[in-house]
């Protein structure tokens, strides 16, 4: 294990309480068996969890309830010529029938997306991607919703349709959006980051130069739980509430107030427990939408939740990047330039989440963990027959793309030169003593020590000896199989804000946070973000144990509930920990701060004489002379005398806006084996180092980044949403979108280095997205190793791969002919 | 969620009742047994059968048992069943080697032996095993009981050779003494429907095939099988040449058609290799070299 | 059409429509919303519960096909308040995130380890490839099985953490 501590800017940043982190002591055990502070402890939610009783969505029953459904487009591209809604609305169970003709009265038929484009609702002029929302039936059971959907009778005019992204800009392409005033073609922009003159010049002067175009095609983040919401207008106090599955409750509820006309102070978004979110529960959809028409126009609660292709084939997908890379070097393998141009398929309306400044998220950070002299990327994002969305599926605002790039191009350096891709990395990666360090694209990466994290991520793999028995096995002619080594090294950039250049649709990305201790020394801390599986509730109250020595079962955290929480932007891009986590830290600070005085008050000297011990305030040279923070907590809600301008109780509310980001990092290895005859391929281990800074909870990090790592296995070897030519969807349902179960798993051997932010007060950097960023290449380069070929597209099926051998390589974008 | 159309429901006590209710519902019946093929179906509305007969309650046909000399094994016999019979296993490995592979455990314990084979999916892997094995399946109707080979069984994608008022109700297969036999699939992921799969059997006399049997799923190869590998192979010796060159006819008689999991190229290659791995395990299984 | 059944022990008697699928009948008219659904297609076993002592795939299943038989789910496992030792064995080893997946794993789980007492790695990722997690990448439910498988009698327990006990 290797340790690096880069000297914080803050001044009390605290040493990691985890047995990982050298030196630093374990945190002391609460009566209960749990860590004051960091450590190893056992989730809190899991109680209920284990006992079928969690609270999801679709477990909300209010009484009167109504069932919604959506009727979608079969078509990819067809005018609408009618609707005959007749037969449904006779249907003796049908509540209401809505359609864009009736959106268009109240002025919802379309709604803003988050890139600030515009989508349907209910289509009222053509469908532009299979799988459109077209009407919404509201009946009293879900049965009859889905009967009453087969009465309405639509006829579609079907046009030609645009499905590859390559031919989107042709002169003759089919324009989609002729909506929008003044539109002739299907481009939504081109955007650039870096010097592309400083980088025809480390070019043209470079000894190698290595090109490779390469797909990152359409995935889905594919959570077990769909979505979906129940909504419920009291047509009495005109107050509207809804359960849904965000990720984002106060962003959706200030959306809901801006796209329905409602005001926001009547507004409850709830977000009960989440099946899983990794993106794909960060936007606003139209069934959400359609809920809540159709509980204003019955006067009733009214739930819609979709089925399963419903999820793939019309809310949020991810990926969808069409790239050309080049990198430039010299003949000893010194990296000196990367340039990448990208064509970028947004579906049928622009509806990434990301902040303004960065219409390509932060792709731009594709110069990955290495030096340059130079680096340039331009990105052009087209409209597509496809369904609208773009950044989901864990991928910190487009960096797994990235990644993606700027590794398989290493590897194909590598190749080019003959070199070990191990060797070449460890060649070129930032050392230590650059950071912080300012890519040429304009990041300023925090703190790092890459070449301690390679280094050990090659000792746990064994990386000689696996090299030796490749070797081996290459010289056998008898050798049924083919085995190969992938390396990935990932720097990824999270927790946005600084709310100065990040936002979401205008809304900066800061998170509010109020910490509450009661009289009798139990806390209730309130946050903006919202768990989808991360462990919110267990790792939030070891910060403020850590922080305020509370055992953390004596804290309680309360979530996605907007009644309940302060404001701030929701869980996605790693931000959680990063934001809210640094939020709630500084929260306690203050309440600390506060204590020392009510406890110096009470003690009758000053608080400069205090000091500050697990849980309580003593007299320096006097441990006896102490307040633990329930005393202080019950004096703050009594009687004693406080300093002047000190107001009572033990509070603290904080709004916290990152100073920068923070860029976790880590090393990963894989190992395959892939059958000569067949083409299939198998992970036989997975290693992975990762530095997230110190670890609150290890037990809750090792569990994300294994998670993270299934998806990497997924992506790189099966998961991929592909469309005919008429723009039909070949990956809608789970027979064809397939997810890694247990038999594609290896078990994963996890190694950590740490190296603290130096401006989180935690020190700490987030982990939720790090391993599906980093691993798909690392997953890539083996197979690509083992086959002796410079590139193929994911996902690496069977078929792909032997079709890599044959030369002759699939377009995994397009379904297979 | 998707949910079916309404549709009535019967549950048959007897062969003879299923019988009776499928002749007063001529076309508009369906029979379900695990459901998990059908079930999703009529979720989708693709289809919309007026009345469903369950059987679920004939447990008289889940069994697997010597019937002369041959194995009977009824039609209501789960896959985990099939999975799990020391029978089976001591006769017949490709029964073991398909069923490891065929969807995931909880759906094997659902699924039945009559279902796969009635469902009549070109990518079923027991269709292959019963062709490969030549087995029989038995037929009831009002009338009596008919035998079809399984090769004869099913007539094109999602069609077979049971009529609308009868049902089947066995499969047979001949016992082979000394026979080896073996299952290989390739698939994208486990659980996954076949990209493409293969199964044989092979008696030995000495070094020399005696009998053979190959069946294939998923590229669209006659019957599920290649008979004129089978003829190539009977009587010719055990080699790994005259087995090469039979998974090249099987390569060249199939007709795989393109989808998601693989482009018709990779399918025909697969048939050869597949082919020629589980004639070749079937081989060393029936010389005792392999278990 | 009348239905009568065992589910959790308890006899049930209800009026249903025979196309109603068993994951409804327990999750809307029984009100047993443990189990889940994630598919419509049999794929993702989150819908998993027992039918007649077998786990089975509720989504592709008709609760009148249940009818005379026994249910059991999710909700049966804890037994006066104590865990049963598989979902102790969720809890020790981190194998549940979100919780979506869970329930129908644990029930693929208790299944498997009352055949086999001491699965092996192997043994327990083919028991539970039929059921898809999209959060832990299974790792910790192989060991949370593990941990089960050892500690069977439930002896062990009194490791539970301090936690927000939910009583049934």
């Amino acid at each position: 294990m290797t340790t690096t501590d880069t000297p914080g800017t803050t001044a009390d940043v605290p040493r990691a309480r985890t047995a990982e982190a050298a030196g630093a002591p374990e945190a002391p055990l609460s009566a209960a068996g749990n860590p004051i502070g960091f450590g190893r402890m056992l989730r809190k939610e899991d109680a209920r969890f284990l006992r079928g009783q969690g609270k999801y969505v679709d477990d909300v029953q209010l009484p009167g309830m109504l069932h919604g459904a959506v009727l979608r487009s079969p078509h990819a591209h067809a005018r609408i010529v009618s609707i005959d809604t007749s037969a449904a609305e006779a249907h003796p169970k049908v509540r209401a029938v809505i359609t864009g003709a009736v959106l268009e009265t109240l002025n919802l038929a379309w709604m803003p997306t988050l890139s600030g484009d515009v989508q349907s609702v209910l289509c009222t002029d053509k469908v532009r991607f299979q799988g459109q929302e077209v009407a919404f039936v509201v009946a009293d059971d879900h049965y009859s919703a889905r009967d009453a959907l087969e009465l309405i009778d639509v006829e579609y005019a079907p046009l030609p349709a645009v499905v590859d992204a390559r031919k989107a800009l042709d002169p003759d392409a089919p324009l989609i959006r002729d909506d929008l005033e003044g539109r002739t073609d299907n481009k939504i922009y081109d955007w650039e980051a870096g010097d592309a003159a400083a980088c025809d010049d480390v070019f043209s002067r470079a000894d190698v130069v290595v090109t490779q175009d390469m797909v990152y095609p359409r995935v889905h983040p594919a959570p077990m739980e769909t979505c979906g919401s129940v909504a419920h207008m009291d047509p009495v106090s005109g107050k509207l509430t809804i359960w849904t599955t965000t990720q984002a409750p106060h962003a959706h509820r200030t959306l809901y107030a801006i796209v329905a006309g409602l005001p926001e102070h009547k507004i409850q978004v709830i977000s009960p427990d989440i099946g899983g979110g990794f993106g794909n529960k960060v936007g606003i959809y139209p069934g959400y939408v359609c809920s809540i028409v159709g509980s204003i126009l019955t006067g009733k609660p009214v739930k819609w939740v979709e089925d399963r292709s419903e999820n793939l084939m019309s809310t949020s997908f991810a990926r969808d990047y069409h790239m050309h890379g080049e990198i430039a070097a010299t003949r000893e393998g010194k990296i000196l330039g990367l340039r990448v141009n990208v064509l970028a398929d947004h579906g049928a309306f622009n509806g990434v989440a990301q902040p303004t400044k960065y219409p390509a998220g932060f792709f731009h950070i594709f110069t990955g963990s290495y030096d340059y002299a130079a680096a340039h990327c331009n990105v052009t994002a087209v409209y597509s027959n496809k369904a609208p969305g773009g950044v989901a599926y864990a991928c910190s605002f487009r960096i797994t793309e990235a990644v993606y790039l700027v590794e398989r191009m290493v590897d194909c350096l590598a190749d080019e030169l003959s070199m070990d891709p191990a060797a070449l990395r460890m060649q070129n990666l930032l050392q230590p003593e650059q950071f912080p360090y300012t890519t040429p694209t304009g990041w300023e990466y925090d703190s790092g020590n890459y070449p301690a994290a390679l280094t050990e991520a090659m000792r746990i793999a064994g990386y000689d000896e696996l090299r030796a028995e490749q070797a081996a096995l290459r010289a056998d002619p008898d050798s049924t199989s083919m085995m190969g080594i992938g390396l990935s090294f990932f720097t990824e950039g999270v927790g946005a804000g600084p709310r100065k250049h990040m936002d979401i649709l205008g809304l900066g990305m800061a998170d509010g946070c109020d910490l509450r201790v009661h009289p009798t020394g139990k806390a209730v801390l309130r946050l903006s973000v919202q768990s989808q599986g991360q462990g919110h509730e267990t790792t939030f109250a070891q910060i403020v144990a850590q922080e305020l020595g509370i055992p953390p079962e004596d804290i309680e955290v309360v979530h996605g509930d907007t009644d309940n929480t302060p404001f701030g932007l929701g869980t996605y891009g790693s931000r959680s920990t990063p934001v809210s986590g640094a939020a709630a830290a500084v929260a306690a600070r203050r309440v600390k701060d506060k204590s020392r005085i009510i406890a110096a008050a009470s003690l009758e000297c000053s608080p400069d004489d205090l000091e500050w011990d697990h849980g309580r305030w003593h007299v320096k040279g006097d441990p006896n002379q102490a307040k633990t923070i329930a005393e202080i907590a019950m004096l703050a809600h009594g009687t004693l005398e406080l300093p002047d301008g000190m107001e009572g109780h033990l509070d603290a509310q904080v709004v916290y806006d990152p100073p920068e980001l923070t860029y976790p990092f880590g090393a990963y290895i894989s190992v395959v084996d892939v059958d000569k005859g067949t083409g299939a391929v198998k992970v036989r281990r997975f290693i992975a180092v990762d530095d997230c800074g110190p670890r609150i909870n290890p037990m809750i990090v090792e569990g994300q980044v294994h998670g993270g790592l299934a998806d990497g296995i997924g992506m790189a070897l099966m998961e991929v949403i592909a469309f005919e030519e008429d723009g039909n969807n070949v990956g809608g349902s789970f027979l064809n979108y397939l997810l890694p179960t247990s038999m594609e798993c290896p078990s994963y051997e996890l190694g950590q280095t740490v190296t603290p932010s130096p401006h989180h007060p935690l020190g700490v950097k987030g982990v939720g997205e790090s391993a599906t960023v980093g691993s798909p290449a690392a997953i890539v380069n083996a197979v690509l190793d083992a086959l002796q070929i410079r590139h193929a597209d994911m996902p690496l099926t069977p078929a792909a791969v032997w079709r890599a051998q044959q030369g002759n390589p699939i377009r995994t974008d397009l379904a297979i002919v | 969620m998707q949910v079916p159309a309404p549709f009535d429901y019967e549950r048959a006590t007897s062969v003879d009742h299923v019988l009776t209710l499928l002749a007063e519902r001529p076309g508009d019946a369906r029979i379900v047994a695990g459901g998990h093929s059908l079930l999703p179906m009529m979720k989708l509305r693709l289809a919309q059968p007026e009345m469903l007969i369950d059987i679920n309650d004939l447990t008289d046909l889940d069994y697997i048992r010597v019937d002369g000399d041959e194995i009977a094994i009824g039609a209501m016999t789960r896959h985990a069943g099939l999975l799990s019979s020391a029978l089976l296993g001591e006769h017949y490995r490709i029964f073991r080697d398909a069923e490891r592979v065929i969807a995931d455990p909880i759906v094997r314990n659902r699924g039945t032996i009559g279902g796969s084979l009635c469902q009549a999916d070109p990518s079923e892997d027991l269709s292959a095993v019963a062709s490969a094995l030549r087995a029989t399946v038995v037929i009831q109707s009002a009338t009596g009981r008919r035998t079809v080979d399984a090769r004869d069984f099913h007539q094109g994608p999602y069609e077979t050779a049971v009529g609308d008022a009868e049902m089947l109700v066995e499969v047979r297969v001949p016992i082979r003494p000394g026979a080896g036999s073996a299952y290989e699939k390739v698939e994208r992921r486990a659980g996954d429907w076949a990209v493409a799969s293969a199964g044989a059997f092979v008696q030995l006399d000495g070094d020399t095939i005696k009998d053979v049997g190959l069946g294939l799923t998923a590229v669209g190869a006659p019957h599920f099988t290649c008979v004129e590998a089978e003829e190539a192979l009977r009587g010719q010796a055990a080699s790994a040449e005259n087995v090469a060159a039979a998974a090249q006819l099987c390569h060249d008689a199939c007709q795989p058609q393109a989808d998601q999991r693989g482009p018709e190229d990779y399918k025909r290659h697969l048939a050869r290799e597949l082919s020629r791995r589980v004639l070749t395990t079937s081989i060393a299984r029936a010389r005792g070299e392999q278990s | 059409m009348q239905v009568t059944m065992t589910v959790n022990g308890n006899e049930v008697t209800e009026d249903i429509e025979p196309r109603l699928l068993l994951v409804h009948f327990v999750r809307d008219v029984l009100g047993l919303t443990g189990t889940h659904w994630g598919c419509d297609t049999s794929n993702c076993g989150a819908c998993v519960l027992w039918l007649d002592d077998v786990p089975v795939k509720s989504c592709t299943t008709l609760a009148v096909m249940a009818s005379g038989r026994s249910v059991r789910t999710v909700e049966d496992l804890a037994q006066g308040g104590v865990l049963d030792p598989v979902q102790e064995g969720f809890m020790q080893e981190h194998g549940l995130q979100c919780g979506f997946c869970t329930p129908g794993m644990l029930m693929t789980a208790r299944w498997l380890l009352d055949h086999d007492a001491d699965p092996d790695e192997n043994t327990i990722r083919e028991a539970i490839a039929g059921n898809v997690c999209r959060c832990t990448g299974y790792e910790n439910i192989v060991r949370s099985i593990r941990w089960a498988a050892a500690h069977a009698d439930g002896a062990e327990q009194q490791a539970a953490p301090a936690t927000d006990e939910v009583t049934a």
